[in-house]
């Protein structure tokens, strides 16, 4: 989330799409709830089946899954043509008026540097027309014609309220009337904020869903105020702390790049990572990228990373490949590449695409290593459970073992929120059993591991070897002593450069402002800087008082970055630094510094007259309407249709789903066509339960027992299916034998003038727990990825319904 | 299923003796429950399963979101979905937290043939009082809202106490602290139906001209109430009665029985053949028993 669920309650428009927030998130849906009841809100709803968040808005529109860029790139045309957008905001704090390169095009579907074999982009074309200076030139008047603004106005021209209708299957006057209503948030004292989670993510297109709105977000006006943003729903409890500390395979905590096998020396690797600001006088803050990176490896291997050795950079591994995500990891088990897994609180057999590609995949293993609180289907993918789980044991030589771990209510630790905060939470209970903590496994792991090379030696043990390890219990380390080794210390004394006070060495760090890039600070994740400090566990603060009664209470918790509320919100005042909302100001001038409710997202002291853009991450200072070479997908937004998809792309047959997004030749082997397959399926939760780990608790259990799928009652009719009867629902790659549920919450939607049906798959069953057994909906789905994040696509897919009777007892 | 004590009852099945009346200081409750803003989470559900105890069977699914499929002995709440299509053609999903409505005129109370099995308290809470029900079902008839029901197990009637166990020690019953959009709120009577008209007047400025409260006046008015969007058309809601009626049987039994109590003893013979279904008797007869058995079969007999 750019703002927090509290800010919710600041919006005069909430839009939710791609999401579901009332059942997916009813706890922080109570700020939703707010908006509407305190400050007179309206709760707008696109989806492609009426939910429970749709039973208490004020206006539903149904979407075909897998077609929200095509509804945006509409919303994007209609504000541009309607002239509804914040123009001093859009003028002074987004790239409209920078000049893109002459090379740059797009046609029939591609951007300019498509390289077809590759599957993948040459994207030099994809930037500004630079001066001799090296700064992007603008033309503030928005005249010449390769401003971003007009580019824009081009790409987005084909899609007309008719076009949208056409692909989207929303009624035409539906689809207005939500132009409408969101227009309205372009006035300066009016706000939108977006609500989203997997609705958005998981396609093939996902990260450009999400970034259209956030370019609509930008023309509104509506990024950095209070009830404005784009707010991410996170569906796990730390879902938000696992991608900041970095536990995805190209990453390393705060968001660094792990080095490629191309950047053999660190000197190398900082050559991409030098962030010149693009404009004259832009803060760029990545221009502090290498004092992040030295201060991580100190914190890594403490005084083995010197000067010398380039601060241990070779100890770090070295992609070889863009990345290994989970889609490649499973291709590679079922290659025989990869033949050892530790799989530590994640149960992919329920949770990845393909489950019949997952299930090969360990049967294939050597050894599968389980670290869970449950008992979860992973760790018993090789035992018959009958249809929903057809293992052959006798042929499978994978050696489990299974490693019961403690859950979050039996030990102390934080987890990072939705909103940035790092939330500490204290043990409540001994686990059960022998379940042992995380920790304490991974330590015992690690132990052993050094001491065998230790013994033994090996291939390349320094990084192991020379790891710093100094705990108060070396086998069970403290999670406050982690806590603070994420925070950072100062490793000798700091004097600060304009105050020039000083910071002890071995004192815990205030920020990561502190950090330098000479080896005198160690910081293990750069944005949590500031969240254990001298003065303590800044996240285990329970104030909760809000000055301004507008969602804001510094005091609880701790919110990454710098303890900053709202993202961006410098972009909360004008350019002469004056709220655009008098009467929910963020921060403002006074004359002499910013103040206000929030930590200011720039510099404290930098006046408005300095003209630094309010987008400090970004070189150029400014929000992106043209994403530069950032999205592996094209700078522009594009609708492209999902892998499996009822129909070609009306507006580029040739090109008609992502030309980048992520297949592997097996699994494109596995696309069905709308000949066998004629029905859109889509995935989602239901809010009785939370993924597949609810239904091990009874009570859970008994409020949404059994597995079944949502399906129209035109289609049920059609199929002769009726309430509550028996359905066989298949895919390509699979099938599923449960109950349907026929509904008036899921019509058939126009496209293209052909009638098309949805079916709805909640994803809860498995065949461990005490909810009835099911197959589960990744039975069904695709094994593709977004071209950026590698995200499935379970959302949008296609499947066949046939009416079929009770299996046997 | 009660903590509180007998100074608390201003009414007791199958007596017409007066309560004792030390306590005179106690505030009539409400629970009022806003569809409007209700996304039926169920998180009332299973605090209702959590505070009272209550592990129901894991049932099927059976066509709907509404789980299990029916109020029971140990569901003693639960969330009612409608899908209903409005003028506009629009559709609206009518989402009801459905369970007892302690009616200030309590049918079932009326229909106790067991002495202070069913009370109500000075607060407006009608509970049962379970080792004084003798399973007869008379409650389950007596009800216009179709909430009591009979235990296979123990056979005693069962149903929502509003947490008089909670409520009595300050606190405000389990599914109204476990909501999480303030959808169901409590307190007294009147602040209830004070918030409940500003909610009303809410959804009116959003186009809902026939909002209102549903506080049946044909039971007295309830101390469990609703907020809803068709105030007009209550059966939208999965069937809550458009006017809820005490069955006429047990009316009449009181209508006609409390004029024969003023004629006098004297009648006795009379007096004898309504004792059982009325003012109750002192110790539960054969006739009770066989009674209550019949009521209990003919309950597992409906689907």
């Amino acid at each position: 989330m750019t703002n927090t669920w509290q800010d919710i309650k600041n919006a005069n428009l909430v839009i939710v799409m791609g999401g579901n927030a009332a059942e997916a998130h009813p706890c922080g849906f109570k700020w939703v709830i707010e908006a509407k009841i305190e400050n007179g809100a309206k709760l707008v709803v696109v989806d492609p089946r009426f939910t429970r968040t749709a039973s208490v808005a004020d206006y539903y529109a149904p979407i075909r899954p897998g077609t929200d860029i095509a509804f945006l790139n509409g919303l994007i045309r209609y504000l541009l043509e309607k002239d509804a957008i914040q123009h001093e905001y859009v003028r002074a704090y987004t790239n409209a008026g920078l000049i893109v390169k002459d090379g740059f095009a797009f046609n029939e579907g591609l951007f300019s540097g498509y390289n077809e074999e590759k599957h993948s982009y040459d994207k030099s074309s994809w930037d500004y027309e630079f001066d001799q200076d090296g700064f992007a030139k603008s033309d503030d008047t928005w005249q010449n014609p390769r401003c971003v603004i007009n580019l824009l106005k081009e790409h987005v021209s084909r899609y007309t309220p008719d076009m949208v209708s056409r692909i989207c299957g929303t009624p035409q006057d539906k689809y207005l009337h939500i132009c409408e209503l969101v227009a309205a948030t372009a006035a300066p004292d009016k706000a939108m904020t977006s609500l989203f989670a997997l609705g958005w993510t998981q396609h093939s297109v996902g990260a450009q869903n999400i970034r259209t709105m956030a370019m609509i977000q930008l023309l509104l006006g509506n990024i950095g105020v209070a009830g404005g943003g784009m707010n991410a729903l996170r569906g796990h409890s730390n879902i938000q702390g696992l991608t900041d500390i970095g536990l995805l395979s190209n990453l390393m905590p705060g968001y660094l790049n792990l080095p490629n096998e191309k950047e053999t020396s660190f000197d190398e690797y900082m050559k991409t990572k030098l962030y010149k600001p693009l404009r004259p006088g832009q803060t760029s803050y990545w221009q502090n990228y290498r004092k992040f990176v030295v201060s991580l490896q100190k914190a890594i291997y403490g005084d083995a990373a010197t000067q010398d050795n380039n601060w241990a950079y070779d100890w770090l591994p070295k992609l070889d490949v863009p990345l290994y995500d989970i889609i490649k990891a499973f291709e590679m088990m079922n290659s025989g590449q990869i033949n050892g897994y530790i799989c530590q609180g994640f149960n992919p057999l329920q949770a990845f695409p393909d489950r019949g590609k997952i299930r090969r995949g360990l049967s294939k293993l050597k050894f599968l290593v389980t670290m869970d609180p449950l008992d979860t289907e992973t760790s018993r993918f090789w035992q018959d459970f009958g249809p929903q789980n057809p293992a052959k044991s006798a042929e499978i030589q994978t050696e489990v073992f299974q490693l019961p771990t403690t859950c979050f209510a039996e030990e102390n630790g934080s987890l990072v929120n939705s909103a940035r905060w790092l939330q500490w939470h204290w043990k409540a209970a001994d686990g059960p059993g022998q379940a042992m903590s995380d920790i304490w496994i991974m330590t015992g792991l690690f132990h052993r591991l050094r001491d065998l090379y230790r013994k033994e030696g090996g291939a390349f043990a320094d990084p192991l070897l020379n790891l710093t390890w100094k705990y108060t219990d070396p086998n069970n380390p403290d999670p406050e002593e982690l806590s603070k080794e994420m925070n950072g210390r100062a490793l000798a004394d700091l004097t600060d450069a304009t105050s020039g006070a000083v910071t002890k060495g071995g004192t815990l760090l205030d920020g990561f402002a502190q950090l330098r890039d000479d080896g005198t600070t160690a910081s293990g994740c750069w944005i949590f800087a500031g969240s254990f400090t001298e003065k303590g566990n800044q996240m285990a603060r329970r104030d909760a008082t809000d000055p301004r009664e507008q969602g804001i209470a510094p005091n609880w918790a701790w919110a990454w970055p710098a303890n900053r509320r709202i993202l961006y919100n410098r972009a909360s005042a004008d350019p002469d630094g004056k709220p655009w909302n008098p009467a929910k100001p963020i921060i403002s001038w006074n004359g002499m510094r910013w103040v206000g409710i929030d930590v200011p997202d720039y510099g404290p002291t930098v006046k408005p007259s300095d003209g630094v853009g309010p987008f400090i991450m970004n070189a150029e200072g400014l929000g992106r309407l043209f994403a530069r070479d950032q999205m592996a997908d094209g700078p522009f937004p594009e609708h492209y249709e999902p892998m499996e998809s009822p129909a070609a792309n009306v507006l580029h047959p040739k090109v008609s789903a992502n030309p980048v997004a992520r297949v592997f030749s097996d699994d494109r082997a596995a696309f069905g066509t709308p000949e066998h397959f004629p029905y859109v399926a889509t995935t989602y939760r239901l809010t009785e339960h939370f993924h597949y780990w609810t239904k091990h608790a009874l009570i859970n259990a008994i409020l949404q027992p059994e597995e079944f799928i949502e399906i129209g009652e035109v289609l049920a009719k059609e199929k002769g299916i009726e309430q509550g009867g028996w359905v066989k629902v298949s895919s390509k790659r699979g099938e599923v034998v449960c109950k349907a549920y026929v509904t008036k919450r899921i019509k058939p939607l126009a496209v293209d003038g052909k009638p098309t049906h949805v079916i709805g798959v909640p994803i809860h069953w498995g065949f461990t727990g005490q909810a009835r057994k099911g197959y589960g909906a990744n039975t069904l789905t695709p094994s593709v990825g977004d071209a950026n994040t590698q995200t499935p696509e379970f959302k949008a897919f296609l499947v066949n319904v046939e009416k079929t009777t009770a299996p046997a007892a | 299923m009660s903590d509180l004590q007998s100074q608390d009852y201003i009414r007791r099945s199958a007596s017409t003796m007066t309560p004792p009346s030390a306590r005179n200081h106690e505030e009539e409750v409400a629970k009022l429950i806003d569809v409007s803003r209700c996304i039926g989470c169920k998180a009332c559900q299973s605090a209702c399963m959590e505070w009272n105890d209550l592990r129901p069977e894991i049932g099927h699914f059976e066509g709907s979101y509404q789980n299990p499929a029916d109020l029971g002995p140990s569901v003693w709440t639960l969330m009612k979905f409608a899908e209903y299509e409005n003028e506009q053609g629009n559709l609206e999903w009518l989402i009801r937290k459905d369970g007892c409505m302690h009616c200030e005129d309590p049918g079932c109370l009326k229909a106790c043939p067991a002495r202070g099995a069913i009370v109500q308290y000075a607060n407006g809470i009608v509970d049962f009082i379970s080792d004084k029900c003798i399973g007869c079902g008379y409650c389950v008839k007596g009800c216009p809202f179709d909430i009591p029901r009979i235990s296979k197990t123990d056979h005693k009637s069962y149903k929502c106490t509003l947490c008089s166990d909670r409520v009595s020690v300050g606190l405000e019953p389990a599914c109204v602290k476990a909501c999480p959009t303030g959808a169901i709120m409590f307190g007294s009577k009147t602040d209830m139906k004070h918030w409940a008209g500003e909610r009303i007047d809410e959804l009116k400025s959003r186009g809902f001209d026939k909002a209102g409260l549903y506080d049946p006046q044909e039971v007295g008015g309830t101390h469990v109430m609703y907020v809803l969007h068709h105030a007009d058309k209550p059966s939208l809601y999965s069937g809550l009665p458009d006017k809820p009626r005490i069955s006429p049987v047990v009316s009449a039994w009181k209508g006609v029985i409390k004029p024969l109590a003023l004629i006098g003893i004297g009648l006795a013979a009379l007096a004898g053949f309504f004792h059982s279904v009325t003012v109750g008797p002192n110790e539960v007869t054969e006739e009770d028993e066989v009674e209550g058995e019949r009521a209990l079969r003919e309950k597992e007999n409906t689907p």
